[in-house]
Formats: structure tokens, sequence, C-alpha cells
């Protein structure tokens, strides 16, 4: 009898589960967030939208961007949750994004959204240029801290450094933007002619300056402050250095792509993304959320560290990435055989 | 072989079968077109709308030449074009001797443990190629054990790169040439024998002729490996600009698709001149295995079996020490600061979501490429070889075949992207899934099995063809009974080759897997971007623990086959 009712209600269960899938719209999500990032915001997002249902394709940043960009003709993602702005700006340049403005969403600070109306992409949060710094090789060659960007043209550090290649990684091109945005272009021209001389390497991916300060094959990486922490916890002789003279920064963003054949689940999903209880969520990796009040749970930042952000027009700089590239590559690629 | 002391101009064109109006040949033909237009679109369709790019800008328009021009102008142009050759070069010049006598040992000595020379040449294929990246770095790295090693060189450059390179092709020359040199005419061996020829003398009048064919296949796919190759230069070779990178550079960096295109097309120039080369040793070619044929046992000589075992035990040692290496760091905790052994690497879902679900899905994707791929390449090179000879068909069907080991995987999956997606087209209702990908692997691996295959026929006198005609045995039931029970060891090394490496692949499929088909080597990559490079030498290292049980196991069959279908052989 037990038995009987017991198998009941293991069909009466597996009957509603299965009608809830069915009637759940599955949502495919393009996204370069971390690893980590991705379950819990898969449950958030489903918890607090019950009738849609996420399949993330994740990657790199330059592999996602290009892959969204390469399916234009016939899009497969529905919606993009947690890519770099630059790369939804290119993809606005190129009419891929579909204009819709989420409820709640002009709460975020302006410099994090769309500035058109209705809006094409809203800001999750902000991550910053940053210096991964190995105290251990450091001690064993006697190199001093740096705490500015100016620190890293001391003599002292020739054939220490390495950065991203912004000509193939987007990190890269991050981290010249923050410097323009700060120092004026030509300053900074200045400015990197003279940190050329103790750059060793200018890697081709952008996680590698820092994943490669970590295993200690440098003294240090200019690299995005979020790569370094899961580098830390498996014990790297890590410092995570924010310079105080002006640090650029990239936003991790949302937008639903044009041509989606789930628009109506995809608008939910935006809502959520910029949510506060999302909002709550993105400030447990990263320092500087898009909606004012909320505050990050990421402990180690400099309590001023707001403004530390260099003030830049995204949308100016995406304009002029491919002059910026150009002349980059004019100047310091032509000579980037190994010294 | 039967006609060699004959003046050229005497000698009877070989007697290929070509009964030009009999049925079989007919269905030949049809054969040869259905190939044609498989490949045609899974392969030169997507290429064809991926090289239209080339000549368009970012609005699409038609621009001439404009982008060559550009890209002409480009300041690391030359220097990348310039690292590209030499470093391609050098490569093959270090890789083909290597791997000429490591196969020469196991074909025409008589060293002891041939079985498990012939699993170790195969490991650097076995794993992605991130694991001998990952062991340099710790071997030869800023904090590497054995730095000194390279006499102040930095490892990140040249040296990393080529020394990496050589790692990863040999197992394509060696497996080239040990079938090149694996049927050989034991005749031969004994005329010169009887004639007192000096072992030297054999060496270059009999063996390195019969083995000039392969010889040119093998630096060929070593050449255009080495060309077309970007993980390598990515990840070890510092900012060493190559051509290679270029594309890299164009589509991931600047998501410049036409340039990206321009790129490719440059890339494609030495499959065009491989092309040519291939023509040209064509043209040289006799079966070296006429049905008198006896298979040649080498006998016992000491001076060469002692140098040919210390050869197999170096070269093998060094494949197996890098392999040793990045095991051990798989079960290290963070590399080179806390050396504890633990196996919390090997948890993967707390690395990746995909987790071991990753593995199955390459594991499906490898065994369904390797159970069509290798019939089906096998059956074309044969139709290619044995089938009619006029028209346009058969030339255009080997240049097909042949272009894939120059379109660098990128390229090659990027094409997909365009083709298969595009909204007018049928097939992409596939897109996403596992067909696609399953489709993408055979086309990118496509030309090492076919060089295999035809290597494998080639050897193979057309006599067998001919008694058959003259005993009016249909051409399918002498290919069925004769060709494919003779070549059986060779259509298995396909099938192992297109399996490990549909398992080891990144550069193409990283576009085009889905949300329920994340491959295993792409969750390397994935982890060792995030900085967890024990987790990802973990997942390379379970990669390779398939790929090297497969491969067991086909050793294993491999002598039961050759007992069961080479032992006519023997005397």
């Amino acid at each position: 009898m037990l038995k009987r009712a017991l198998l009941a209600l293991a069909a009466l269960t597996a009957t509603s589960a299965m009608a809830e899938a069915q009637t759940r719209t599955r949502l495919m999500v393009y996204t370069a967030l971390e690893t980590e990032q991705l379950a819990p915001l898969k449950a958030a997002a489903e918890a607090a939208v019950p009738t849609i249902e996420i399949a993330w394709v994740r990657d790199s940043t330059g592999v996602i961007t290009a892959r969204a960009i390469a399916e234009r003709a016939n899009p497969r993602a529905d919606v993009i949750w947690g890519l770099s702005a630059f790369s939804l700006l290119q993809m606005e340049a190129q009419e891929m994004l579909e204009p819709y403005t989420p409820r709640g969403a002009e709460a975020l600070r302006p410099a994090m959204r769309s500035d058109r109306s209705p809006m094409t992409w809203t800001g999750m949060d902000a991550f910053v240029s940053a210096i991964c710094f190995n105290t251990a090789v450091a001690a064993q060659r006697n190199l001093p801290r740096p705490s500015t960007w100016a620190d890293l043209l001391n003599p002292a550090y020739r054939g220490q450094i390495v950065m991203p290649n912004p000509n193939s990684s987007g990190t890269g091109f991050l981290t010249i933007a923050g410097w323009v945005g700060a120092q004026g272009e030509a300053r900074a021209w200045q400015y990197m002619t003279g940190l050329h001389e103790n750059i060793q390497v200018y890697t081709h991916s952008g996680s590698a300056p820092c994943n490669n300060a970590a295993r200690g094959e440098y003294a240090m990486g200019l690299s995005f402050d979020m790569r370094a922490v899961t580098l830390r916890n498996q014990g790297a002789p890590l410092e995570i250095i924010v310079p105080t003279d002006g640090v650029g920064y990239d936003l991790e963003a949302t937008a639903i792509v044009r041509g989606t054949r789930n628009l109506e689940a995809a608008q939910r999903l935006a809502d959520f993304a910029v949510s506060r209880p999302a909002m709550q969520l993105y400030g447990r990796w990263y320092a500087l959320l898009a909606l004012p009040g909320v505050e990050s749970t990421v402990r180690g930042y400099p309590a001023e560290f707001e403004q530390r952000l260099v003030s830049q027009d995204i949308r100016a700089m995406a304009n002029e990435r491919e002059r910026i590239l150009r002349e980059w590559a004019s100047r310091f690629d032509g000579k980037s055989a190994p010294r | 072989m039967s006609s060699g002391t004959l003046p050229a101009s005497l000698i009877p064109a070989p007697p290929v079968v070509r009964p030009r109006l009999s049925r079989a040949a007919q269905i030949m033909r049809l054969g040869q077109w259905v190939a044609l237009m498989t490949l045609a679109m899974a392969l030169l369709l997507p290429m064809g709308v991926l090289l239209s790019r080339a000549f368009s800008n970012q609005a699409g328009q038609f621009v001439w030449l404009a982008n060559f021009a550009t890209y002409v102008t480009t300041p690391a142009l030359f220097t990348a074009a310039w690292n590209s050759l030499w470093t391609s070069a050098l490569t093959t010049a270090l890789v083909i001797p290597l791997a000429f006598f490591y196969a020469f040992a196991l074909t025409r000595s008589r060293i002891p443990a041939k079985g498990f020379f012939r699993a170790a040449m195969l490991i650097p294929v076995l794993a992605p190629s991130l694991l001998p990246a990952l062991a340099l770095i710790t071997l030869f790295g800023n904090q590497g054990m054995l730095r000194g090693a390279l006499f102040g060189q930095p490892l990140y450059g040249p040296v990393g790169v080529i020394m990496a390179q050589v790692f990863s092709c040999f197992p394509h020359a060696a497996l080239i040439l040990a079938v090149a040199l694996g049927t050989s005419d034991g005749r031969l061996y004994e005329a010169a024998a009887a004639l007192k020829a000096k072992p030297l003398r054999v060496f270059m009048t009999v063996t390195l002729p019969q083995a000039r064919y392969g010889l040119v296949s093998a630096a060929i796919v070593v050449f255009t490996l080495v060309m077309t190759d970007f993980g390598i230069p990515k990840v070890i070779g510092g900012q060493f600009p190559v051509l290679a990178t270029d594309v890299y550079k164009q589509v991931v960096g600047q998501l410049d698709f036409n340039m990206g295109a321009v790129v490719g097309i440059v890339l494609l120039l030495p499959a065009v001149a491989a092309f040519l080369i291939d023509r040209w040793a064509q043209r040289q070619r006799e079966a070296t295995m006429s049905g008198r044929a006896v298979s040649y046992q080498p006998k016992p000589n000491a001076a060469r079996d002692g140098l040919c075992l210390l050869h197999c035990l170096v070269v093998a040692g060094v494949l197996l020490g890098l392999t040793g290496v990045a095991i051990w760091g798989s079960l290290i905790t963070f590399w080179p600061y806390n050396l504890t052994l633990t196996t919390a690497n090997y948890a993967f879902e707390n690395f990746d979501p995909a987790g071991w679900g990753a593995v199955w899905n390459s594991v499906k994707l490898a065994t369904l490429v390797a159970v069509i791929g290798a019939p089906a390449i096998f059956t074309i090179a044969w139709l290619l070889e044995r089938g009619p000879q006029g028209g346009p068909i058969p030339g255009m069907l080997r240049l097909t075949a042949q272009l894939p080991l120059a379109i660098p995987g990128l390229v090659l999956g990027l094409a997909y992207i365009l083709f298969f997606n595009h909204p007018a087209n049928p097939l992409g209702y596939f897109y996403g899934g596992l067909v696609i990908l399953v489709a993408n692997c055979l086309v990118h691996f496509y030309t090492v099995g076919h060089l295999t295959a035809m290597t494998a026929i080639r050897q193979l006198d057309p006599e067998f063809e001919s008694v058959g005609a003259s005993l009016r045995v249909p051409v399918f039931v002498t290919f069925g009974r004769v060709t494919v029970p003779i070549c059986l060891p060779a259509i298995l090394d396909i099938a192992v080759y297109l399996f490990v490496n549909a398992m080891t692949t990144v550069s193409a499929v990283i576009f085009l897997y889905g949300p329920d088909t994340k491959l295993a080597a792409i969750a390397v990559v994935h982890m060792d971007e995030a900085g967890q490079g024990s987790a990802a030498a973990a997942m390379a290292c379970t990669i390779l623990a398939i790929t090297a049980a497969v491969k067991l196991f086909h050793v294993a069959m491999g002598g039961v086959v050759n007992r069961a279908t080479q032992a006519w052989r023997q005397r």
C-alpha cells in the first residue's frame, strides 16, 4: 500500500517536473565570466525567473565575441550575459543588439549603461587593470614593490614585466585605454615607449601575464584584478596592486541579441541581470557594481578605490580602437623579436 | 621492380586497370563524384565562403585586393613570414631524420620491444598540445629544473617553439615513414646480398629509394603542420611572431574576419606547393610491392641493431620523460610554490561546469570520427588510386584531399560558422550539435589519413586488380578480399589517428561546440586560461590516458590482425 502510494507520488513529481521543463524556455547565453561564477548565477536567475532555463556557452572574451559576430547572419545566442562592454559596442556597431531597457536599468550608474534609449546594453560590474606582483621572485631579485604605473618605468624592472599584446587580447587593449584615459594620448604613448624597455614579452593571451607571474616565470604581469583571485587561492605568492595614479577599467555587461527567437524570456533575464539580488551576487567577485548602493563583499580593496578609476569614454575608445591598435603595432610590434 | 633492368622507354606503363566502359569503372567514377561532392560540401564551400571575405570590406563590399595591400604593409609581416618559414624548415630538418631512423629501426632491424616503441612514438599526438608546453615550462621555464640546459636562451621564443614542434610533429612523420618502410620486397635485399653490396650501398640504393615517397609526404606534412599551428607559438612562443598567430590576432584579437581570411590564404600557399610536389613525387613512383613480393625479414646485425636500439631508447625516453613531467605536474598543488601531491586536480567539476561530462563528449566525438572516417578515407583513396583516371575529377579530388592540412584550425572553424550557420543553408539544422563537430574533425584531419592510405595502396601492385579482372572477379570483390585485408593495418592506423586527434583538437572546434557538447581539450585551454595549471594538466593527462588505452588496444589488435592478414607475406 505504502509502496504504491510512494510510486504514485514519484510518478506525480516526475510528470510535474516534466511539465515544468516543457514550459521553461531554454535560453542560449554566451558569456566570458569566470567558470566558478556560472553555477551560482544560473541558479539565482532560474529561481528568480522560473520560466527560463539557462544554457551557457563560455569562452574567453575574444573567442566568444568572434563567435557571436561570425554568427550574425543567424544568431544562436539569445542573451549575452557577462561580456566586455567594448565587445558589446562592437556588436552594437553591427546592429546586433536588440534595444530594450530592462526594468530598473535607469538606476544604474550612467557611465555603466548604454547611452541609447531604449538601451542596448546594461552594465554589471567593473574590473580594473592591475599589476600581478610575484613577491617571491621580487624578494629573490631585490625588486621594489611598485605602487603606481609611473613606478614601472624604473630601470630596475628591465625585462621583468609582461603584458598582453593589445592586438591579440582585449585585456591588452583595455590596459592601454586606461593609460590613454588617465594621461591623455600623447603622454600615454610616451609612457608606453618608456615601458617598452622594461617589457620582456607581449603575450598573445590576456590571462597569460598574471598566470605567468603566479608561476614565477616573470616578476610581474599587467592584467585584471579578478584574474588573480583563483591564483592566490591556490597558493601563489601574488600581490594584486591597483596603481594609485589612475586605472582603466572594463565593464561586464548584458545585452539581448537581435534576432533571438525567445525575446520575451530574454527580456526577463535582462531584467534580472540589473536587479539588486543579481548585483549582490556580482559583488561576491567584483569590487565595483553598476547599481549604486550595493556593497561589494570582496575584501582587500582600498576604500577610495572608486576614485582611482579614470574617467574614460568607453564609446570614444571603441571608436578609436582600430587607429590606436595600428599605432601600437607600428611602434612596438615591428620590433617584437625577443631580446 | 621486376622491370628495373630495362631502359625506361621500353617499360610499359603500369598495367592499371582502366576498363573505361566497364560497369565497375562507371561505379568507381560515380564513387569519385560522390566523394568530391561530399568533400566540397564539408570543405570547399565553407572555405569558399570564408575566403570570399578576403576580398570584401567590413560592410561586405567587394574591394579587390585592398585587404592584401593593407596586410602587406603591416610592419611585422615579413618578420612573421620569415619566422614561419625558418622554424618550419628547421623543425622539418630535425624531425625527418629522427623519425626516419626510428621508423627504420621499427621495420628494418631486429631490436626488441618493437610494440613498445611503436606505441611510444605516438605519445605526442595522444595528448593535447598544451601538455608538452606545460611540461617544457616545468623543465626549462624561468623556474625550471633544467633551465641551465638552454645556455641562457629564454624558453619563450624560437627555442621553445621548435622544441615543442619537434615533439608534436614527430609521430606524424614517424607514422607515415613506418608505413612507407613497413612494406618492402625482401627479394631486393636478397639480390643485394647476393651481389655482395655493402650495407651503406644497400641503404642508399634500396632502402632510401623505396621510402622516398614517404619521405616527401612526411616532410610536407611536418612543414605544413608547423606553418599552420598557432597553439604552440601562442602558449610558448612569447611574442615571437609567426603567420599562424597573425590569424589569431586578426580573428580573436581584432575581430577582423576579412583580414583573418587574407592571412588564411597566405597560409594556403604551402598547401599548393605541397600539391605540386606530391604530383611530382607521384610521377616518380613505382609500386614497391609486386604480387610476387615477399616481406623483408631483417637478419640479425649487431652494429645496426645496437644503433637502432640506442636511437629508439633516446627518442622514446625523451617522449616518455616529457609526459612523465606533465603527469607529475597534474598531481602537484601549485607549480612551483606548493609541490604537495594531491588528486584534487582530477575533480574537474570544481574547475569547469562541464566537469567529467566534457571527457565523455570527447570520447563520443572521437569514436564517431574514427568509425566513420577511417573506412571513408580509405575507400576514397582507393577510388582515386585505382578508379578511372581520365577527366578533371581525380585531380580535383587529389587537391581537395591535400588542402585540409594547410588550413589552420581557426580558419576552418570560422568557415564552418559562416557556411553552416547561414540562414539559407538547410544543413544549419546540425549547427551546434555533434554532427557538425564530427564533420569538422573529419575534414580537419583528412590529409594525413589520406596520405597514409595512399602510401599503403600505392605499395600494392596493380597486378592484384589485373589478375582479379582476368579471373572475372569484380573489382569490388578484389577490394574487399585483397586490398582491404592487406591494408588493414594502415586502416587501423588511420582510425586511431583520427580518434586521438579528435580527442585533442582545439582550434577548429572552439567556435562550434554547444552547451551540451563541450570537449575535454577545450576544457584544458579554459582551465589554463583561468590559472588552474594543475587542473589543466590533469585534464590533459586524462585525455592522454584514454587515447593511450585506445592505442594499446590497437597494438594488441594489431598482432591479431597481422597474423590474420599478413601471414601470406612470410615464406
